[in-house]
């Protein structure tokens, strides 16, 4: 295909198919370094904080919590959404990109669809520890029993369930067909017995015929397909446990595209946050560019601005709709008791991320890599004050109470952290962290030795 | 290779391979081929019986681990009436030395669990308080004494009767005097008992000793009638009523029986469409002054000089001369006028403890001509017949050793006398110290004997609570322990053994059956009164003289013009909770939430806002008062600028859990001035001290923001338009529209109707409802982190001025919502609607995402954080700092309404288990149910009838009519939630 030579190549430095093979698996030879360890020493220190506070958790009940009758649902549902809307970058990036044909995706969405398993792994995991009755947690299923108890279809909590494991699944299956030729790759590189066998047994027997590149192709391509659509509905679906309920200011329908948009917007950042970190110590600057960087910071400025008008049309409609609660609600989040919470949001959500028009800021690491924890940070204060600030001041005064969280709900998130980066510390032991296949398919046209040779 | 065995020539010839391949499938031959299979795997005989062993062991050892068996014994002979698992109901008498109530008690497979209104009684007409609701708990107390002690190690009470008599007779031989000291005692058997021993032990004598008294009343009648005596009064007489710190909706006298009558004249239902209008002045905030139509404040030193000024404007207005009297800071000509105006309908009233005070309420009734219609004479009310100076003479002699016994008959000086440690020190130098209080206290450790008395669930006994208005107290289960009632106790000493029971029988047949007519036999007289719980004889004492002015203009002469200065003063009340702190220990008592502050779990200084400005104080500061108590102070609108109040009760030390350590004792505070006990003090002074306290209240947001919540009006306004101040209903009804069909609720469609005009928030609903639901109680600290769990609440609000502000009150349960929001969105479908239209809980199916708590608008759901009742067999998730858990505490459980375990949500059922039951009653007898039949337990409770349930669909029942009333709204009807629970709004009356 002919590519424009004004344009960057996507892939630095004269290489060949095998130099790419090398650079990529280098980081899965030999033992890990010292940072590596460190790095999973620290992850897993937090991930068994988190197993303490799941203990205590399910060994006293939710009391362990800071909840209460009025703020039923506080870090642990804040904490679900926030996962949820991380998982959303890596599914964006293979499925949508793809079938939009954006090639510099092919460095990155292995390593983004890594981060959405195991993120969708952590969001999963609050709607089952908030339970009251975790162990009574199938009733949830629609299972046949003689007792003739069903599920209640109209509860947006059983859409989730439905939503989640679907996504979960789908994007699963379309990470590890991808991971099919790379695992081909890693197998014929082996050099011990059982690394062979192991990786013998994961390729399924992956030859790279033609027939079977066909197939993989095929496959690909309606899995992409199928999970296009999911990487909208999740989210849609997640925002509707807010937007079908009373409340004033969760019962909004502008809901579903700005969480989507939303989550697209975390999941970037995420993705950003870890890969600066990841292209530095595998030595991958090659493979992930500051194009790439870049290009991931104008979808962060395209969905952040659409996340700062959805704030700024929810106060609009709060205030155009003449409803006093819904008015109440918002001017609440902006200037009661946690209007800290709304500014931080404001902050990291919609004044940071406008840095990136300038293509300077944009294509300075250091200042993306802060900039993407920014974001991070906003988007969990996004679904904190949508979560707290509404229910905390809702109806009747009465009711009105105040939150604060226990020392418990601190372990389970940072223990969900912790377990985020120990399993992508393994993942980028276990695999290749780049697609070798796809960036090989485009090594050719967007490859800089390709680019270079030809038009000089 | 191991040996092939056949059983026939065919199995060892056949060729399997070849069979196989042209053979159907399921024939013989597949059969062999998988025994074949059997074997060829490795698994032997000897194998087999080794996993087979483990199973069967590992089973044995499992099943092995099982919950202890907990054996129902079955009755050997029935007893009558006695079905399993239905209740029965015993008439009885609730009296504490404070509050009186004539009561039915319920009672399942021989345990009392909930006392409920006798309608019987036309003292208290089946109304209740929060204290006698609660009193049920108090049988089932973990600090009850077992059995007798002696110098604190138990004993049997044949050991101690032995060593009392022979100390009693010695006294007796040396002349000595023995003094028995209890609250006020209204029952005549009682006394008579008493009578006897003191008959018995000549010199020896008998002292009433009231922790909350009236002495000023008393002397006062004593100089203007000629007899110590409390009148009974109707509130329900009078149009227009003037309470100068009287909390007679709330602990004043006879609060049941007040509030009945007070709010039998303000309800607008029914086609009334007058009320009466109260005024109140106050320097707290009471009960009755957050009810009253017009709240003055008003310091407590002034209440004497405004009733003066009162008193002399009236003089002036009936044409006699009046006194030059210093000017109150209140103007009262205005008042005055207006009392003058209803003339015979009117009705003024003092809480002051003053005799000079009292004596010019007595001249302001009489000058209005009250004393005939709003006050009657010649009926008296039997309680707090204490008079102050007797203690104190009682602890000075004790001191001189002049006494050389005492018997502390259900009173606790140690705790509740002003100057208890005299008391304290006075006990010493007696010889011979007898307890009876059936509960751990300050006094009962003191002394050496202790003699259990039975809890008055268990006991026999009568009163007479106001002149001819006898009833009766009757066991409704044997002592559960090894306790006897004090009266036996006491004719024991005397010498006689007598059986209580018929002690008060020969009593009633005797002395009251002379009284009734009608009854052919004294046995039938007994059976139908005991059967009923009451006797009115319609008697009447006449009164010696008729009303002298003479004391009274004496008294107002005397009167001086007030010391107004800036100094501070502090009122010391009791709350419609704990009261004189006799109930402490009662969990329920202890976590419902002050009707004005909502403050659960400990006593305060309540300071006015302005006042905390000026003294730099904050919220939860802690002060030093008088350099006694060191206590949290409570910010409290419409507290009199330099009045700060205490509520009496608190600080117990020897009570057990949950009582001990509970607030500050404030009777140290308290001084002793002239004989009579004062209940405020004049300068006091306050001190910072370093740190915070945290108050636990179950509201902390205290204004409505704007919202429509509680829709009142003034009684002005609603003559000329009845839906005045309910306009929104209006507007909302026509928006009320859904693209989905509304859904029919045929038959039975239960709703409920709240009058906001009748409820005073005395919260004996609430703690009707926990005794009924076995509602859990959570301790300070859950209510702290806002997770109390209570099925009803009462919203209060203020509204207007911090430092004046108007009260509103609004209880709010379960709406059962047609459209319940919280329905919807559980994904397991454990809420419900029923078809009879209420929202049920299916507690087994129940997750707890806690979903539906988020989503209800009214924020009623209550969800288990932890396991709160021992519903669990797990422990982990156990929190029980109250001991509400103990096996004996658990007896007051209901059996009809599961407990529920931990991470489950609940809320109000509309006592589903009530309508359960006479559903079947009605099934059983072939009816309809009748309009009324069915009550809630918080209507049931309600003193002033404010709560009203029935069936929608019948349009004849009481809640239709309501719901038909212009006054009706639902909560945020605007929702479209469509509650099942309906308001009518709150009127005023400011016409005045």
């Amino acid at each position: 295909m002919y590519v424009s030579p004004i344009r960057e190549p996507l892939i630095k430095g004269n290489k060949d198919y095998s130099q790419v093979t090398k650079d990529i698996l280098a980081p899965m030879a030999g033992k890990p370094g010292k940072y590596w360890y460190i790095g999973i020493a620290l992850a897993g220190t937090a991930a068994l904080f988190g197993g303490w506070a799941t203990f205590v958790t399910l060994f006293t009940g939710i009391g362990s919590w800071g909840t209460n009758k009025t703020v039923g649902w506080a870090w642990d549902i804040t904490n679900f959404v926030w996962w949820v809307g991380i998982g959303h970058a890596g599914t964006f990036i293979s499925a949508i990109l793809l079938l939009f044909r954006q090639k510099w995706r092919t460095s990155i969405n292995r390593s983004a669809e890594a981060m959405t398993l195991i993120a969708v792994m952590c969001a999963g995991f609050f709607p089952l520890i908030h339970m009251g009755r975790l162990f009574l947690g199938f009733f949830i299923f629609p299972y046949p029993n003689t007792r003739a108890l069903w599920v209640n279809f109209n509860s947006p909590l059983l859409w989730d369930v439905f939503a989640i494991s679907t996504y979960f699944a789908v994007s699963l299956i379309f990470w590890y067909v991808g991971l099919i030729p790379d695992i081909g790759t890693v197998r014929d590189k082996a050099t011990t017995k059982i690394r062979k066998a192991i990786y013998g047994f994961l390729s399924f027997g992956w030859t790279g015929s033609a027939t079977h590149w066909a197939r993989h192709e095929t496959v690909s391509l309606i899995l992409a397909g199928l999970a296009a659509p999911l990487v909208l509905s999740v989210h849609t679906i997640v925002s509707f446990d807010f937007a079908t309920s009373v409340i004033p200011g969760w019962h909004t329908t502008i809901f579903p595209p700005y969480f989507v948009s939303g989550a697209v917007f975390s999941g970037f950042a995420m993705v950003l946050t870890l890969l600066i970190i990841t292209r530095k110590a595998l030595n991958l600057e090659q493979y992930i560019t500051i194009n790439h960087i870049e290009s991931m910071n104008k979808i962060i400025i395209l969905t952040g601005s659409i996340v700062g008008i959805a704030y700024m049309t929810e106060f609009f409609i709060a205030w155009y709709s003449g409803n006093e609660y819904e008015m109440f609600t918002f001017t609440n989040r902006a200037f009661g008791p946690y209007a800290w919470a709304y500014w931080i949001m404001m902050t990291c959500n919609v004044i940071t991320p406008q840095l990136f028009w300038f293509k300077k800021i944009r294509t300075n690491v250091l200042i993306t890599f802060i900039i993407s924890i920014f974001v991070n940070i906003g988007m969990w204060f996004e679904r904190f004050v949508i979560v707290v600030s509404s229910l905390h001041r809702d109806y009747l005064p009465s009711s009105w109470a105040m939150y604060s969280p226990t020392i418990v709900e601190v372990g389970l998130y940072v223990g969900t952290l912790g377990l985020f980066f120990t399993l992508f510390l393994l993942f980028i032991r276990a695999f290749p962290v780049i697609a070798i296949a796809e960036v090989k398919s485009v090594l050719k046209s967007s490859g800089e030795n390709n680019n270079h040779t030809e038009h000089e | 290779m191991e040996k092939k065995y056949f059983k026939s020539l065919e199995e060892l010839t056949i060729d399997f391979q070849a069979e196989n391949s042209n053979r159907p499938v399921g024939d013989k031959q597949s059969l062999l081929e998988m025994q074949k299979e059997v074997k060829s795997s490795d698994a032997s005989r000897r194998d087999f019986l080794k996993l087979f062993g483990f199973t069967v062991a590992s089973a044995a050892i499992v099943s092995s681990c099982q919950q202890p068996v907990r054996k129902a014994i079955p009755f050997l002979i029935q007893p009558e009436n006695i079905i399993p698992g239905i209740a029965n109901y015993y008439a009885s008498s609730f009296f504490d030395g404070i509050d009186y109530c004539s009561i039915l008690v319920k009672v399942r497979d021989g345990r009392p669990i909930k006392i409920e209104g006798n309608k019987l009684s036309s003292v208290t007409s089946g109304g209740t308080n929060a204290r006698t609701q609660a009193s049920v708990l108090g049988l089932y107390d973990n600090a009850r004494y077992r059995n007798p002690k002696s110098s604190g190690s138990d004993t049997s009470w044949e050991d101690v009767d032995n060593h009392i008599a022979s100390k009693l007779s010695s006294i007796k031989s040396k002349g000595g005097k023995v003094v028995v000291v209890s609250p006020t005692i209204i029952s005549p058997s009682t006394q008579a008992a008493i009578n006897e021993f003191l008959t018995a032990y000549p010199g020896s004598t008998h002292i009433q000793y009231d922790t909350l008294s009236s002495s000023a009343i008393l002397k006062a009648n004593e100089k203007t009638f000629g007899k110590a005596f409390i009148p009974s009064y109707q509130f329900d007489k009078a149009e227009l009523i003037v309470s100068i710190n009287a909390d007679f909706l709330g602990t004043w006298l006879s609060p049941i029986e007040y509030s009945k009558q007070f709010m039998k004249n303000r309800r607008l239902t029914e086609g009334q469409r007058k009320m009466s209008r109260l005024i109140s002045f106050e320097g707290g905030v009471s009960l009755t002054g957050s009810n009253a139509d017009k709240r003055i404040q008003i310091r407590p030193s002034e209440e004497k000089l405004v009733i003066a000024n009162l008193y002399n404007e009236l003089k002036k207005l009936a044409g006699q001369t009046g006194f030059d009297v210093a000017a109150a800071s209140v103007d009262v000509k205005e008042l005055a006028t207006e009392l003058w105006s209803k003339k015979g309908n009117s009705l003024v009233v003092s809480g002051n403890d003053d005799t000079d005070a009292q004596l010019m309420v007595n001249g302001i009734n009489q000058l209005l001509e009250n004393y005939g219609s709003s006050i009657i004479t010649d009926v008296h009310l039997n309680i707090r017949k204490g008079i102050d100076d007797q203690m104190d003479a009682l602890v000075v002699e004790m001191n001189a050793g002049k006494v050389d016994g005492i018997i502390l008959y259900d009173v606790n000086p140690a705790y509740d006398y002003p100057q208890k440690d005299q008391f304290i020190n006075g006990l010493k130098k007696v010889g011979l110290s007898i307890s009876t209080s059936g509960l751990a206290d300050e006094s009962a450790i003191l002394a050496t004997y202790i003699c259990p008395d039975n809890h008055y669930l268990e006991s026999w006994n009568d009163s007479e609570i106001k002149t001819g208005f006898y009833s009766l107290t009757q066991p409704a289960i044997r002592p559960i322990f090894t306790t006897r009632q004090a009266q036996v106790s006491l004719l024991k000493w005397a010498g006689k053994n007598v059986d209580f029971r018929q002690y008060v029988q020969n009593y009633w047949d005797s002395i009251l059956f002379a009284k009734s007519t009608g009854y052919l036999t004294a046995t039938a007289f007994w059976n139908e009164k005991l059967h009923d719980g009451i006797f009115e004889s319609g008697e009447k004492v006449n009164l010696p003289q008729a009303f002298v002015y003479t004391a009274v203009d004496q008294a107002l002469s005397n009167v001086k013009s007030s010391t107004k200065t800036d100094s501070i003063e502090l009122s010391l009340y009791v709350n419609t909770s704990v009261g004189t702190g006799k109930h402490a220990n009662n969990p329920w008592l202890q976590e419902l939430p002050d009707p004005v502050s909502k403050v659960t779990w400990d006593n305060y200084l309540a300071v006015s806002p302005a006042l905390a400005e000026q003294l730099g104080l904050e919220d939860e500061q802690l002060v030093k008062v008088n350099n006694l108590i060191t206590i949290p102070v409570v910010l409290q609108p419409g507290q009199e600028k330099n009045t700060v109040s205490i509520a009496l009760g608190y600080g117990r030390e020897n009570a057990g859990i949950p009582a001990n350590g509970v607030g500050q004792n404030a009777f140290v505070l308290m001084n002793l001035s002239g004989g009579e006990k004062r209940y405020w003090l004049n300068d006091i002074s306050i001190e910072k001290v370093a740190g915070e306290f945290k108050i636990a209240r179950t509201q902390t947001h205290h204004s409505m923001e704007g919202r429509a919540i509680i829709r009142e009006t003034t009684l002005e306004e609603y003559l000329t338009d009845p839906s005045s101040g309910n306009e929104a209903h209006k507007e909302i009804l026509p928006h009320l529209t859904s693209l989905y069909e509304q859904r029919k609720v045929d038959g039975l469609n239960w709703a409920m109707s709240i009058d906001l005009n009748a409820c005073t928030g005395c919260n004996a609903c609430v703690v009707a409802c926990s005794a009924e639901n076995n509602v859990p109680v959570v301790g300070k600290d859950q209510v702290l982190m806002r997770r109390d769990m209570h099925w009803i609440r009462i919203d209060r609000y203020y509204s207007g001025d911090v430092n004046n502000p108007e009260f509103l009150r609004q209880p709010v349960m379960c709406q059962h919502c047609d459209n319940a929001p919280c329905e919807n969105v559980c994904p397991v479908a454990a809420t419900t609607h029923s078809n009879e239209g209420l929202n049920q809980m299916a507690y087994n199916r129940c997750i707890g995402t806690r979903y539906c708590n988020n989503n209800c608008p009214y924020k009623v759901r209550r969800f288990n954080y932890f396991d709160f009742t021992g519903a669990d067999t797990f422990q982990g998730n156990k929190k029980d700092e109250v001991e509400m858990t103990t096996d004996l505490r658990r007896l007051v459980l209901n059996p009809d309404v599961t407990i529920r375990a931990k991470g489950v949500i609940e809320k109000c059922s509309m006592c589903v288990q009530r309508i359960q039951e006479k559903k079947l009653v009605a099934k059983s007898e072939e009816r309809q149910l009748f309009d009324g039949e069915i009550m809630p337990a918080c209507g049931q409770a309600c003193p002033t009838e404010a709560i009203v349930f029935g069936n929608l669909n019948d349009e004849h029942s009481k809640v239709a009519i309501n719901f038909v009333n212009e006054r009706t709204y639902h909560l945020l009807e605007e929702l479209h939630t469509l509650p099942s629970v309906g308001y009518l709004t709150k009127v005023k009356n400011t016409i005045g």
